[in-house]
Parts: C-alpha cells; structure tokens; sequence
C-alpha cells in the first residue's frame, strides 16, 4: 500500500441551511494522480477551499504528510508543502509572466526572507533563473516576458500551473483547469497535467470526463456533498451508485 | 495598477532638484524672504509625512484615515525627548520614530484583522482616540500642547537657524525618498504591492500576508512620526491638533492630489496643496472654498492624480 | 445618586437616539451605495443653521425645524444629482477626496453667511422648564427630543422592515447588483435614501441646536460617532445603527459622569483626576475596538 499524503476525515460544512459538505472521508496517496468529480453545485470547490485553507470546516480534519492541518490558514499549508491552482485565472495580470512565477518563487520559504527593504530583486538572478525553469515546464519560455493580462486563455492557465508548482509543493490542488478551455488548448493541458503527474502528486477537480479517466489513477465522486464513491476508473464507472446518482448514461 | 517602476528622467530630475533645494536658503536670504525659508521647511516636512502615507496607502493598499496620530505621536515623542533633556536629533529622532512605530503596530495589529471600510473607519477611531487621550493628558498640556524648550541639535550642531532645520529635514525628506525608492524595488516593496493587487493569491503563494501588512503599516507610522517630530521643532510646539483627523484627510487629500502609488505622490501632494494654500489665502480669507472646488474638480477630471498627469512612472 | 444616574441614563437615551438619526442615513448611504460620505456631518451642521435662521425668521421654533430640515432635504438632493451620483461608482479614495473637499466648502461656506460666533436656536418657551414626575424633574424639552426619536426610530423601523421601499433598501444594502438585475430603479432609489438621509440630519442637528451650539466644526465631532456608530452595529444595518447608536450614546454619557467618580473611590485623588477624563473620553473607542475584535463585521453585518 502507497504512503498516505493527504487525508480528509468527517469534513463537515454547512452553508445557512445547506449542507455543503457531509462528513467526507478522502485520501489521496503520494504519487498519485486523484480527480474529484461531480456534477455542479456537488461542492468540489468548496471542499477545495477547505483542503487549501481558504475556509475553515465546521468539523473534520485534514491531514498532510502525517500532520494535523486543521486550523492552520492558507499560507501556512503552502509552506507545508500544499499548492492551489483557481478555476478562474487568478495572476497578476500588469506583471510579465515572469515576474509572476519569480514572486511565486520568492515566497518560498527555502527562497529566504522578503523581509529585504534594499536591494533591488531584479539583481537576485537565483530568483529569475528558477522561475525561467517553471515556465519552460509548462510551455511558456517564448511568453516569459509578455504581460500575464495580455496572454491567450490558454496560455495563462499554464501560468497559473507553474506558478503553483514554483512553490514546490508535494501536492498540487487543481480547480478546473480546462474550464473555459477550447478542445487543443484542453489537449495540450491534459498532457502538461500528465507530465507534471509524473513529478507530484495532484488532486484535480474538473468536469472535462473525457480528460478526467484519460488521466486520473483513482477517481472520486461528490454528489450533494457526499462522497459517493472513490476507486479506479473502471470500479468507479461500474459503480451503481455513480451511475444511478450521478454518470447515467453518460459512460 | 500596475507595479511601481521610475520613469526615465526621474533621477536627473530629482537631482537637479535636490541641488536647487540646496541653494534655496542662501537665496531666499540674499533677496531679503528669510520668512519663505520657514514655509519651505514645512513643504519638505509635510512632503515627507505625505510620503509615509503613500507607502501605506500607495504601496501597501491600506486606505488609512488616521495616519496623524503617529504623526502626533512623534510630535509629542520629540517635545518629551527634549523636555527630558535629550535633544540630539540622531538620538531623538530615532526614538520618535520607534515610538510612532510602536504605535502604528498596536493600531495596525487590531485594525489589519478588518478590511475596506470597516479598515478605514477603525483607523479613523483608534486616531480619534489617540486625539482624544492626548486633550485629556494634562501632565502633557492637554489642549494647549506641548511646547518645546528648543530645537534639536545633529550631531552637536544647532538647528537653532530656520536655514539648519531646512537642511536637516531636506536631509531626512531625500533619505526617505531614497529608501522608498529602493524599497519598492525590494522584495518587501513587491510583496506589498503584489498584496495591494491581490491578497488571496499572494496568501495562496504562501505569503504571510498580515505580517507584511503590518511592516508595512507600522514603517509608514514611523516615518510619520519623523515628519512629526521635524514639524514640532519648526512650530516649537507638539500639538493635539497634529492628530486631528482632519490632518490625517488633508495627509490623505495630499497622496490622491501627487498620485497615489507613485514614488514622488506625497512630495508633489504636499507641494501642490500647501502652495495652493498660501496663494489662495493671499486672495482671501475664505480661501477653503476654492480649494474645496479645486479638490471636486481634481476628482472628477483628473482620477489619478496631479503626478499621473505629467507622464507616467506606472510600468 | 439615584437621580443622578436616571437623568444621565436618560441623557444617555436622547443622545444616544440623535446619533442614530445621523447614523440611520449614514449607514445606508454607506451599505447601499458602498460610498463613503464624510459630509454627513455637514449636513448636520447645515441643517442645524438652516433650522436656526428660519425659527428666527418665523420667531417659532417648530415652522423653523420643518423649513429647515426641508430645506436640508433640498439641498441633499441638489447634492446627490449634482455630484454624489458620479462617485458611487468610483472608488474609496476619490469618495473621501470630494466629500472632503465639501466639508472645506461648508464650513467655509457657513463661517461666511453666518459668521465665526455659534448661533443662538431657543427651544420653545413652552418647553423651557423642567419636567416634576414624583419628585424626578428633568428638563422638558429633552423629553421631546428623546419622543422625537423614539417615533423616527418606529417609523424607520416600520419603512425599512414592513414596507416595499424598505425591501428594496435592504435588498440593495445585502447585494446590489442582484436588486438591480431584478429591475430595481437603484439610482432613484439611491437618490430617495440620499435625501432622506439629509432631512434626518437636519432634524438630529435642529432638535440638538437649543443644547448644544450651533457653530462651524459641530459636524466633525458627531461624524466620527455616527462612524463608530456603524461600525458597531454592521454598515448597511439600520437595526445596527439603532443597537449602536443606544450603545454608543449611554456609554459615552453615562462614562463621562460616572467613570470620575468612581475612579475617585477607588483611586488616589491624583490618578483620578488625571485618568478620569481620558478614560471617559476614550471608553467608546475602546468599546468599538472590543467589538471589532470579536466581531470584524459588526454587530449586525448586513452582507453575508
């Protein structure tokens, strides 16, 4: 059995009189790629907000590396070694797509202290060369130095990957990242997401199906804040519940 | 907005400034308008209490209504470090600054966990409060202040001549400048500023978002209390009115005037509006009028600022 | 001492109930339209002077008080056609940018027409005595203002909370753009509430005129309470703003006469008298950063 990486006990979460998440139990192993499906409103970016630390639950536990997360906020658990892309682009769109992933870098812990009032960052060439590493991961080095707002949909998705991965984490959380992609751009993220699969294990939330069990070691289905099913593709496409709840006749 | 970066002709012309500022007391004295010296003394120190807010509210985002209290605070800190005998700038000054620092952190450390306006309101307040305490302190002269028993002396030298104080806060305005400049250039310049764009991407990086914050918060405090102190060796007096939230708006109307976010915003504010000031109130005594019509036209016409009109300093 | 507390308590009410009439329209304006008005306080100065000048004109306080809190009301809305309306949409720095620039314009403007020296506004004869219920007195006319208040604060209460008006005003405070999708005429809407806001302004300063002094600068200082005010009770929240406005004003009325005293049987004489002042002049600061604490939104956020 594969060393546990990520473990989410009974998170609960209610939002007024709706029960956004109902004591689901998920794991995700190291080196693993797991997708979380469902259909809208089942409450899979929710549960990623609360994974990532952007919410707290109202009780559950989520464990990292054999470490009790619960109550830490955001950026500590990106310390801890946990990163977030958002289903929406969410860069700094006047920076150059360098500049974007470098201050990515820069908040690295092993990156040193930004607690430096004088010296110029553009002179600490580590910081830049680093980040140059991470674009050429997914594609972008001809982009590097083109404004983030002024890149094509698909291209600032890449961005937004690299600038997760420029945090070096053990896990990478992605919300959607083919959301508003058209079928090439979904082609060409499907296999830098197969790539980076290979380096760090991911959890990836998306709706694309087709990209979904093309990619995915374990899937697991959210279904009005439950958790319905987890397994392999097969044993989660020959599952009755799924396909009753949730796949129909989709599959 | 887009992160600071200098424009090109800004260094030669900061430079060329600096060297007629240098000139300017021995000028003003050669053609008899030593009285311009004073007012010139608090253009710089104003320029510099502008430039604190700017870092703040500039660079940092935090839209704060109550940044006079620290420079309140570094007011009475000088007027207290002289009434105690010290009255070495490099020891006093810096000891103001650490005292409205400290201040600044207290007020900031309460007032970062709330956001927009709840966060300037709260700023606001705790100024008012500060305001406030400082009335009611009579062992510091409550309403009527605390005079100072002299000026400073730097570094054994007497600032006792309006020209030596003009030179010490031109000295302290271009250190200032200096350092921001650098700063914003700096990995805790960017940091604030990329916090100032987007704050949940910033903590999603990891950034401990609120602690930069609060430097930030508390480097501005500081700063201001600097100007603070100058202000209270030039007018011989610390004063409640200096924490007045009206000094903190007209500290406020100064940054938006310069150009919120640029590195010469406060300087160029404080220019413009004290100058306005003194010309306006040469015309007539009821001068706010017009500079209250001024400001309304400013907003509606020129959102960004007096400094965004002239070229642009915005990468 | 027990009459003592009773009138300061009752103070406390009728304070308390002013400061929520500036707070009512501040809170809205603030909630509904996310504009930061620092000329609320002028409008209760000029209100204040508006109701002065025509109860000396009629010689009757009461026509003076309707005049002007209508005239008040006017001016509100030549305000908000003229210049409110182009800054809602902007941002917080050029809201504090313009409306700061109208408190110079105001006082100026004020210190022109009417002079530097406060204004004399007498209470009606009828009223100028004291009030004896069981051997309590306590002065008439400030029982009418804390009547007056209570009937403003039932009739807000009955507006925002009962009528369809009301509905949308606090549809538009919880969620703007979705009261506008609905088909809202949110700029009439806003410019109503605006208006509203300034006749109750002028009524707070009118009704305050014959206690206080009706001079330059009386807006700033109640401004800043009105904020504290809002921020305790939740901006957007008129049931906050009442909540707020009843802690705020016994608080601050009931610190300054009691908080000496007691510190003077409980402290030597010399701490008393120096800590005294500044604890009672400071307590709802105090009081707000407490609540902010615990609560960053307030007491009763109006937004989710």
């Amino acid at each position: 059995m594969a060393e546990v990486l990520l473990e989410v006990r009974r998170l609960s979460r209610r939002f007024a009189a709706v029960d956004a998440l109902q004591a689901v139990d998920l794991i995700v192993e190291t080196g693993e790629l797991h997708a979380l499906i469902g259909p809208n409103g089942a409450g899979k970016t929710t549960f990623i907000q609360h994974v990532s630390g952007a919410l707290q639950p109202d009780s559950g536990s989520v464990f990292f590396a054999g470490r009790d997360l619960t109550r830490l906020s955001m950026h500590q658990r990106v310390a801890a070694g946990m990163a977030r892309s958002y289903q929406i682009s969410n860069l700094f769109l006047g920076l150059s797509a360098l500049d974007n992933v470098a201050l990515a870098v820069q908040g690295r812990q092993d990156a040193g202290s930004s607690f430096r009032f004088w010296q110029p960052v553009r002179s600490e060439q580590r910081l830049f060369d680093e980040a140059r590493g991470f674009l050429e991961q997914v594609g972008l080095t001809a982009r590097s130095d083109r404004v983030a707002g002024n890149l094509a949909h698909g291209e600032q998705r890449a961005l937004e990957l690299a600038m997760a991965l420029a945090t070096r984490p053990k896990l990478l959380l992605l919300d959607e990242p083919m959301a508003g992609s058209g079928p090439e751009e979904s082609e060409r993220m499907v296999e830098l997401i197969a790539r980076l699969a290979r380096q760090v294990t991911i959890l990836l939330v998306e709706h694309d199906m087709d990209a979904v069990f093309r990619l995915a070691d374990r899937i697991s289905v959210l279904l009005n804040g439950r958790l319905i099913a987890t397994g392999t593709a097969e044993a989660v496409r020959a599952d009755p519940e799924v396909r009753r709840a949730y796949l129909g006749d989709h599959l | 907005m887009a992160f600071y970066q200098p424009a090109r002709y800004q260094k030669p012309v900061a430079g060329a400034l600096l060297l007629a500022l240098l000139a300017l007391p021995p000028a003003l004295a050669a053609l008899g308008h030593e009285f311009y010296i004073g007012f010139a003394t608090r253009l710089l120190i104003f320029a510099l209490a502008a430039s604190s807010l700017n870092l703040v509210l500039g660079f940092g985002g935090m839209f704060s209504l109550g940044h006079a209290a620290f420079f309140g605070a570094g007011a009475y800190a000088a007027a207290i470090c002289m009434r105690a005998g010290i009255s070495e700038a490099l020891l006093a000054l810096p000891l103001a600054m650490l005292v409205a620092g400290a201040l600044a952190l207290l007020v900031g450390a309460i007032s970062l966990r709330t956001r927009g306006v709840y966060f300037i309101m709260i700023t606001l307040a705790f100024a008012q409060m500060a305001y406030y305490l400082f009335i009611s302190a009579r062992a510091w002269g409550g309403d009527d202040g605390l005079p100072l028993p002299g000026r400073m002396t730097l570094a054994g030298l007497s600032l006792g001549s309006d020209s030596a104080l003009f030179y010490a806060a031109l000295g302290c305005l271009a250190l200032a400048v200096v350092f921001l400049g650098r700063l914003a250039g700096a990995r805790f310049g960017r940091t604030i500023q990329a916090i100032r764009e987007n704050e949940t991407r910033m903590e999603a990086l990891g950034y401990p978002v609120f602690r930069y914050r609060l430097v930030c918060f508390a480097l501005g405090g500081a700063l201001a209390g600097l100007a603070g102190a100058l202000l209270a060796n030039l007018t011989g007096l610390a004063s409640p009115n200096l924490l007045q939230w009206t000094q903190s708006g007209t500290l406020l109307v100064m940054v938006i005037i310069g150009g919120v976010g640029y590195l010469y915003g406060g300087v160029v504010g404080a220019v413009v509006l004290l100058s306005l000031e003194e010309v306006l109130s040469g015309f007539t005594q009821h001068w706010p009028i017009g500079l209250g019509l001024l400001l309304l036209a400013i907003v509606l016409f020129a959102p960004r600022g007096v400094a965004a009109l002239f070229g642009k300093a915005g990468g | 001492m027990t009459q003592l507390i009773l009138e300061q308590a009752l103070n406390g009410l009728q304070f308390g109930l002013m400061l929520f009439l500036l707070a009512a329209g501040l809170t809205l304006v603030f909630g509904i339209m996310d504009c930061i008005n620092l000329a609320h306080g002028s409008l209760y100065m000029v209100g204040a002077y508006f109701v002065a000048a025509a109860a000396q004109a009629a010689d009757s306080f009461w026509i003076g008080l309707a005049v002007g809190v209508a005239g008040a009301a006017l001016l509100g809305l030549l305000l908000e056609l003229s210049l409110f309306r182009r800054l809602y949409r902007r941002d917080h720095l050029a809201q504090v940018l313009a409306t700061f620039a109208l408190i110079l314009i105001a006082n100026e403007t004020v210190r022109m027409i009417w002079g530097a020296q406060p204004v004399m506004l007498n209470a009606p004869d009828a009223l100028a005595g004291p009030l004896e219920i069981a051997g309590f007195s306590y002065p008439a006319y400030r029982l009418v203002i804390i009547a007056f208040g209570l009937a403003v604060a039932g009739l807000l209460y009955l507006l925002v909370a009962r009528s369809r008006v009301g509905m949308w005003v606090r549809a538009g405070a919880a969620n703007r753009e979705m009261t506008e999708a609905l088909g809202i005429d949110v700029q009439r809407l806003f410019t109503a509430v605006f208006v509203f806001g300034a006749a109750l302004c002028a009524l707070a300063g009118g009704l305050l005129g014959p206690l206080l002094a009706v001079q330059v600068g009386m807006g700033e200082s109640v401004l800043i309470l009105a904020f504290v005010v809002i921020i305790i009770g939740g901006i957007g929240s008129v049931r906050g703003a009442l909540v707020g406005s009843l802690i705020v004003g016994t608080a601050d009325t009931l610190g300054r006469a009691l908080l000496p005293t007691l510190l003077r049987a409980t402290l030597p004489a010399d701490t008393a008298s120096m800590l005294g002042p500044a604890l009672a002049s400071i307590l709802i600061y105090l009081l707000m950063a407490a609540i902010l604490f615990f609560r960053p939104q307030g007491l009763f956020p109006a937004r989710a």
